[in-house]
């Protein structure tokens, strides 16, 4: 391979995001406490640049570089865009609730924007080596992200469990990796389907290595039966990390998914789509049961996140473009979702206080209707009530199951939602229609936090009212 | 005589292959944590020469002399200073053993019937390399061309151990003694030494 230019132009965002996140670890070495606030704005600038890049690259360009290890298309450009701009929301929630803890580093936004760089990568991998990397890259960065309050031993504890299951995940991972290569003899993506074009599709190798790479996915997304890890870690990290986890990672994990099974093993999607079957339809269950019994909202959270990886597998299972388009929407969708409700915890947190019971937000609606609204529209979206855009995110999802044939499945999915709906509506009605029982339940000031969560509960109203432009970006991703 | 010559890589391998299994087996039962290390070094040395036998020579040496030289070593500095008890860490060991044992021959056995031994061994021999190819080089030219940009994740994933590590361990305690070069340099005499006007004594044993 000769070094060409065209080659650094396409990963021109990752060039920014690295250069920008290495020249910040000087500046933050220098600036201390003082400076932080510089480091905050700068961070967040990055990602606008960052997602600016991708634009000036042009959403439409198709390329392969680097000897086929990097990948460009469609597809990565929109999760980029996406997961940029969640992390970037998720960083302008988090500086009130660290500065109050003694977090407020610069480690933090360090460790943020190399997990981003890792997800970048992760989505636009176009080899095998490249999606190990890219998920290393972005899962260290997240461990060490848990630990950092590490005086706390609740987020110690959920700082190894994540660490000790994340490894194992990435173990059965690469693992299902080196027999795919095994049976293939290529690392690369496409060429992997090339090679197995031919071949049986129960060639005992690629049967197991399916079955490794779908197990190391479902870990990663968090999907019933490989989510034990997912209420332990979500509770005990800091809130602010929580919110940083809970969202932008599993657009990644998406985009690994996809590239992995649709890429190289489409061959194989009549197995896959069962496997992934049995996963959703026990991750919608697990998820929406479990998550009815908590009193802690953030492992309500993680339950209810459990039960939406399950509605974004039910996408992906049906193996066509519809399919994956409804997938790839539901998950953008999601994370802005996830990264709000997670921000409401931080807007009512402050010193010595978490937010984090669901009593905690009794009577919120006294203290400051707009609060109390923002949630109504979060928690609202979450359960799929019509016309905000959790609700088009599982219709356009169960459009595709139904066309795929599996109407069963859809059935389940519904009755699961419409028990799902009880613990969000629980939350609306403890806002409402309880007394309040605790004087220091007043949002925070930080305007920052404020603009920024409105914008993201007004946009669940916003897409949902006007949600053809991004589902069209979404449909035109795989064509 | 003649046997032995014709099959001499094939010895050599299940030599190396045996010890190599041997050591790993010795690695999960000896007592001693220390011993289990060593044997785990063993363990690697033996692999080092089987890969030598399948002509990857660069693999082999990097096998040595990062995980025998680098890696165990510090795994040997840990052990010792850990002061590990091994009692405490065997308890259930027998009690769980069958369980264990279970489960290992099963998974086994499922995977030679599923990957199949008899197939692999169908795949080539890897080619008879040509006179002064270095694998090395090989590597090398891979690495730098073809895997260029991996290479360079691969750096990233390294920078950000190193942040995460001095996060999560740095703690700047106040009170705490240590060098400031700059004040060392800048130091002035005057606060050092304080010079003191005496009146002058005679000289010890003279006249007063």
């Amino acid at each position: 391979m000769i070094f060409a230019h065209a080659d650094l132009n396409l990963i021109l965002p990752e060039l920014v995001l690295v250069t920008g996140t290495l020249a910040l670890l000087l500046f933050d070495l220098f600036a201390r406490q003082n400076g932080r606030w510089m480091t905050h704005i700068l961070a967040i600038l990055l990602l606008v640049l960052a997602a600016a890049s991708v634009l000036a690259q042009g959403m439409g360009l198709t390329a392969s570089g680097w000897s086929g290890v990097y990948e460009r298309d469609v597809l990565s450009a929109v999760l980029k865009l996406a997961i940029y701009g969640v992390s970037a929301l998720c960083l302008l929630y988090a500086r009130p609730y660290l500065a109050d803890r003694r977090l407020w580093s610069g480690e933090f936004y360090l460790l943020v924007l190399f997990s981003v760089t890792g997800m970048s990568i992760l989505v636009s991998a176009g080899s095998l080596v490249t999606v190990y990397l890219g998920l290393e890259l972005m899962a260290l960065s997240t461990y060490a992200l848990v630990a950092l309050d590490r005086d706390n031993r609740k987020a110690s504890e959920a700082a190894i469990k994540y660490f000790v299951l994340g490894a194992l995940a990435s173990g059965i991972l690469l693992y299902g990796l080196s027999m795919l290569y095994g049976a293939s003899g290529t690392l690369d993506l496409g060429e992997i389907a090339l090679a197995l074009g031919g071949s049986q599709p129960t060639e005992p190798l690629m049967a197991f290595g399916l079955a490794f790479i779908i197990v190391g996915i479902a870990f990663k997304l968090g999907a019933a039966p490989f989510h034990m890890w997912l209420p332990d870690v979500y509770e005990g990290s800091p809130t602010a990390v929580t919110t940083f986890i809970g969202s932008a990672p599993k657009l990644a994990a998406f985009g690994m998914a996809w590239r992995l099974l649709d890429t190289s093993l489409g061959g194989l999607s009549e197995q896959w789509g069962d496997m992934l079957a049995l996963l959703a339809l026990a991750s919608l269950a697990v998820g929406n049961l479990a998550a009815l019994v908590q009193t802690n909202l953030k492992r309500m959270l993680a339950y209810s996140t459990v039960s939406h990886v399950g509605f974004l597998l039910l996408g992906l299972l049906h193996g066509g473009a519809n399919g994956y388009a409804a997938a790839l929407f539901y998950a953008i969708v999601y994370a802005l979702m996830s990264a709000g409700a997670f921000g409401m915890i931080l807007w009512l947190a402050r010193e010595g206080f978490e937010a984090e019971e669901i009593d905690d937000f009794k009577g919120l609606n006294q203290r400051s209707p707009w609060a109390a609204f923002i949630m109504l529209l979060l928690m609202a979206s979450l359960a799929g009530i019509p016309p905000l855009v959790g609700f088009f995110g599982k219709l356009v999802v169960l459009q595709a199951v139904i066309e795929s044939g599996r109407l069963w499945l859809a059935i389940a999915a519904v009755i699961f939602a419409v028990i799902g709906a009880y613990y969000y509506l629980r939350v609306i009605k403890v806002m409402y229609f309880d007394q309040s029982t605790d004087e220091r339940l007043i949002p925070a000031t930080d305007t920052g936090l404020r603009i920024g969560l409105s914008a993201n509960g007004l946009a669940q109203l916003g897409l949902g009212l006007f949600a053809g432009p991004l589902l069209a970006w979404c449909v035109r991703a795989f064509l | 005589m003649e046997l032995i010559v014709n099959n001499i890589e094939l010895i050599a391998f299940y030599l190396f292959a045996g010890i190599a299994t041997a050591a790993a087996l010795a690695v999960i039962t000896v007592r001693n944590p220390v011993y289990a290390v060593l044997f785990l070094v063993l363990t690697f040395f033996s692999t080092a020469c089987v890969w030598l036998l399948a002509r990857a020579e660069f693999l082999a040496i990097v096998l040595v002399l990062v995980y025998v030289g680098a890696v165990m070593v510090l795994f040997l500095f840990v052990v010792m200073m850990l002061d590990v008890r091994t009692d405490k860490v065997r308890e259930g060991f027998i009690r769980f053993l069958p369980v264990g044992v279970l489960v290992a021959t099963a998974m086994l056995v499922q995977m030679i019937m599923m990957i199949g031994v008899q197939r692999l061994a169908t795949l080539p021999l890897p080619a008879e390399v040509p006179e002064g190819y270095s694998s090395t080089e090989a590597v090398g030219m891979a690495l730098f061309t073809d895997y260029i940009l991996p290479f360079e994740i691969a750096a990233l994933i390294l920078t950000v151990a190193i942040i995460a590590a001095i996060a999560l361990t740095l703690r700047r305690r106040p009170g705490t003694k240590h060098q400031d070069v700059g004040d060392q340099v800048r130091v002035d005499p005057a606060s050092r030494l304080r010079m003191v006007s005496m009146r002058s004594e005679g000289k010890p044993g003279g006249k007063p």
